[in-house]
């Protein structure tokens, strides 16, 4: 994306808000890298619902009507000795500048990425670069090792490493898993939290959250936030708000794509 | 003296059936025949208490005499004047407590209608562009360059007056239109975002170079703008970050701030779901819990998306309320019930985590507070449970602290409010002003206005010092 102003100030952890255009619905995706030089923002996506189904059918040269960042407060990057990178589907994009930035920083970072199956794996050479060692995993087995990220995640815990930090980006329920999975270790868990979101600037109130017990709002006290002080039942059921309209907005969306591509043919 | 007419002409306005049911305005506007018999009223008295009842200081009899003298440009050039946004002030305005309380009329309890004859020179003036878009005289430019921070009614002033003293001035805006809570908070049927974006349109042609989508703080701070060229720049922020209760269960889903009820309905147009994207919960019982004109604006908004029923729970009786007279009519003419002595305990939801009900205290009311209004006092073991499944939380708002903590050598109060001086808008920080809700906390688009004007004027006295 081509967009000076937010790639001249973008640092890991912070997230912009897109609009597609005038009928469009505003929704935050992180920032998985910039080059200031350039001026341009990369963002990763995945194709969930109407605006991410039709942002990936935009292709080079094209335009969307607002891209707005960069929101929120960035990671906090600092030299904690060993930091475990854990990353969930699509959220190796998120993680990446994060663990670029503890490496520089001189952090000995272990990354664990991991997707469903071998098809959804990307950006793990990328990453391979930026850590100090890579442990990949799919849910069925069809790449790397067999199993979800936190085995391989509890097994280091274990081992007796010395681990100073864990930063888990990705689905909701899978950084509840890693939190919970580090919490008995005492180790600091950072999460980036993905709450529903309308203007990213703080003054709605769409994406509180509760974090030991107190409510914060995701897009400008976040959203990075103690892994082990979410209330991620709250966090999992306000994302669901809207299911009944997303499927409807969406429905409409497929029929009219089925209807326009079936003339064109 | 000449004789007196206390027959004020009433504001059409939709059939309060017909209008719960959709998003058009619902004051109407006066017929030509109604504004000039309107018109005729004013009785032009030397002393003009109705000017000094203005915060921003329109020649009032002025235009009034030129609609009486049937010169609309004319009329429109005098409002303009003072005024960049009168369609905007002539519909959001509290005349009741300003231009109109000051009437010389307003003694025999008929003040001129002064809003509605706003409304309709501005009105007359959209409709007749051809005949009032005579060439101005270009400002001779300063070389001096003002950033305005935020583009509600504050940032619009100030904008439209610098730039009309030769400074070049842009404005930058964190959404992705121009107009702050005109265009996210007021509703269609009560402010149409036409008519804000006309006047918007408005103070750009002037020259004011508007930068969408640009939050301050963010893409960069204030001593960032001042450190690369700009010699003044001005905060309207406003006051956008919500209130909550602060009471259990406020975080279910289908509870939402009010900022966030109306900017789904108002800026993202919800109401058109799905022809535009984005939804909101239309929900059979609303509740909304507030007793201001954003409370007001919430419930009719419900009551217009398709609720069942919308009930407006406020903690002190209707005297107190602080929306405007006109607005809490309009709300029960609609069919909007309210709720008075009411507070909220807690909220209760559902295995899904949605609200179904609200558990209240009755209130009674007891000695006066520092509002000078009487306080609430729960009354002992009266709770009872409200069965509602979106609730809209319209306590008020304060200023949002992305730019006072991104910005060195600002005094803030313990409110949030950013210090100014209330006569130039200056802050403690050097070339800094501010001026509306930013400073005063949530308060009214004219007064806002007037904040706007005054920290303008005074810019232009330090750049030209």
């Amino acid at each position: 994306m081509d967009a000076p102003a937010v790639a001249r100030k973008a640092q890991a952890g912070q997230f912009v808000v897109i609009r597609i255009d005038e009928h469009g619905e505003r929704i935050p995706l992180t920032i998985a890298d910039w080059n200031r030089e350039e001026g341009t923002v990369t963002v990763v996506f995945m194709e969930v619902g109407t605006t991410t189904h039709r942002l990936a059918r935009l292709g080079t040269g094209d335009s969307i009507a607002d891209f707005v960042g960069p929101l929120g407060l960035p990671t906090h990057i600092d030299k904690f000795g060993t930091v475990v990178c854990v990353a969930g589907g699509f959220a190796v994009a998120t993680i990446m500048p994060i663990a670029r930035a503890m490496r520089e920083k001189g952090n000995r970072v272990i990354s664990i990425m991991g997707a469903r199956s071998k098809d959804l794996i990307f950006w793990e050479e990328e990453l391979r670069r930026v850590s100090d060692e890579l442990i990949v995993t799919t849910d069925d087995g069809s790449y790397g090792r067999k199993g979800l990220v936190t085995e391989p995640l509890l097994e280091l815990l274990q081992s007796g490493t010395r681990i100073d930090r864990v930063i888990a980006i990705g689905p909701s329920i899978m950084m509840k898993f890693a939190a919970r999975t580090t919490e008995p270790f005492g180790v600091p868990t950072m999460v980036s939290l993905n709450p529903i979101m309308v203007d990213g600037t703080g003054m709605c109130g769409c994406c509180r959250v509760s974090v030991g017990g107190e409510t914060k709002f995701a897009c400008v006290d976040g959203p990075d936030f103690d892994g082990h002080q979410v209330d991620w039942d709250l966090l999992l059921a306000r994302q669901r708000s809207y299911l009944d309209e997303e499927k409807l907005s969406f429905g409409q969306w497929e029929a009219q794509e089925a209807g326009s591509s079936g003339t064109k043919a | 003296m000449p004789k007196l007419d206390l027959n004020r002409i009433p504001m059409p306005r939709q059939d309060p059936k017909a209008r719960g049911k959709n998003f058009n305005e619902v004051a109407l506007g006066y017929s030509d025949e109604q504004a000039r018999t309107e018109a005729g009223r004013c009785i032009q008295c030397p002393k003009r208490p109705c000017v000094s009842g203005c915060p921003v200081d329109i020649d009032i009899p002025g235009f009034i005499k030129a609609m009486r003298e049937d010169d609309m440009p004319e009329a429109v050039r005098i409002l303009k004047a003072k005024n960049a946004l009168p369609g905007i002030c002539g519909r959001v305005c509290p005349q009741e407590s300003q231009c109109e309380a000051a009437c010389t009329l307003a003694k025999r309890d008929a003040p001129v209608a002064i809003g509605r004859l706003e409304r309709y020179v501005a009105d007359w003036e959209r409709a007749h562009k051809d005949q009032t878009e005579a060439p101005t005289k270009p400002p001779v430019p300063t070389g001096k360059r003002v950033a305005i921070v935020g583009s509600g009614p504050a940032g619009l002033t100030a904008a439209a007056d610098l730039a009309r003293m030769g400074h070049s001035v842009s404005i930058f805006e964190a959404l992705h239109v121009a107009g702050g809570v005109l265009m996210y908070g007021i509703p269609e049927f009560r402010l149409p975002k036409e008519i804000v974006q006309a006047e918007v349109d408005y103070v750009t042609s002037l020259g004011a170079d508007l930068k969408l989508d640009s939050v301050i703080g963010k893409i960069d701070t204030i001593d960032e703008l001042l450190d690369c060229g700009f010699d003044a720049v001005f905060l309207g922020t406003g006051a956008g970050l919500p209130m909550f209760l602060d009471i259990p269960g406020e975080n279910l889903n289908g509870i939402y701030s009010a900022n966030e009820f109306l900017t789904r309905v108002n800026l993202m147009k919800a109401y058109r779901f799905p022809e535009y994207d984005t939804p909101v919960k239309i929900g059979r019982n609303v509740v909304v819990i507030g007793g201001g004109n954003v409370a007001m604006d919430s419930a009719r908004c419900a009551l217009r998306l398709g609720a069942e029923a919308v009930t407006i729970v406020y903690r002190r009786s209707e005297a107190e309320m602080p929306a405007r007279r006109e607005e809490v009519e309009n709300a029960k003419e609609e069919g909007i019930q309210f709720r008075l002595l009411t507070t909220p305990k807690r909220f209760i939801g559902n295995e899904d985590n949605w609200v179904v009900g609200m558990e209240c205290y009755e209130m009674e009311l007891g000695e006066p507070d520092e509002s000078g209004r009487r306080r609430p006092i729960p009354k002992e073991g009266s709770e009872f449970i409200i069965d509602c499944d979106v609730v809209v939380v319209a306590l008020g708002t304060t200023p949002n602290p992305l730019i006072a903590s991104t910005t060195l050598g600002l005094e803030t109060t313990r409110r949030g409010t950013v210090v100014a001086d209330e006569n130039t808008g200056k802050t403690v920080k050097d070339r800094v002003w501010a001026g509306g809700d930013i400073v005063t906390g949530a308060a009214t688009v004219i007064s806002a206005m007037g904040a706007g004007k005054r920290a303008a004027a005074d810019i232009d006295r330090f750049l030209r010092g």
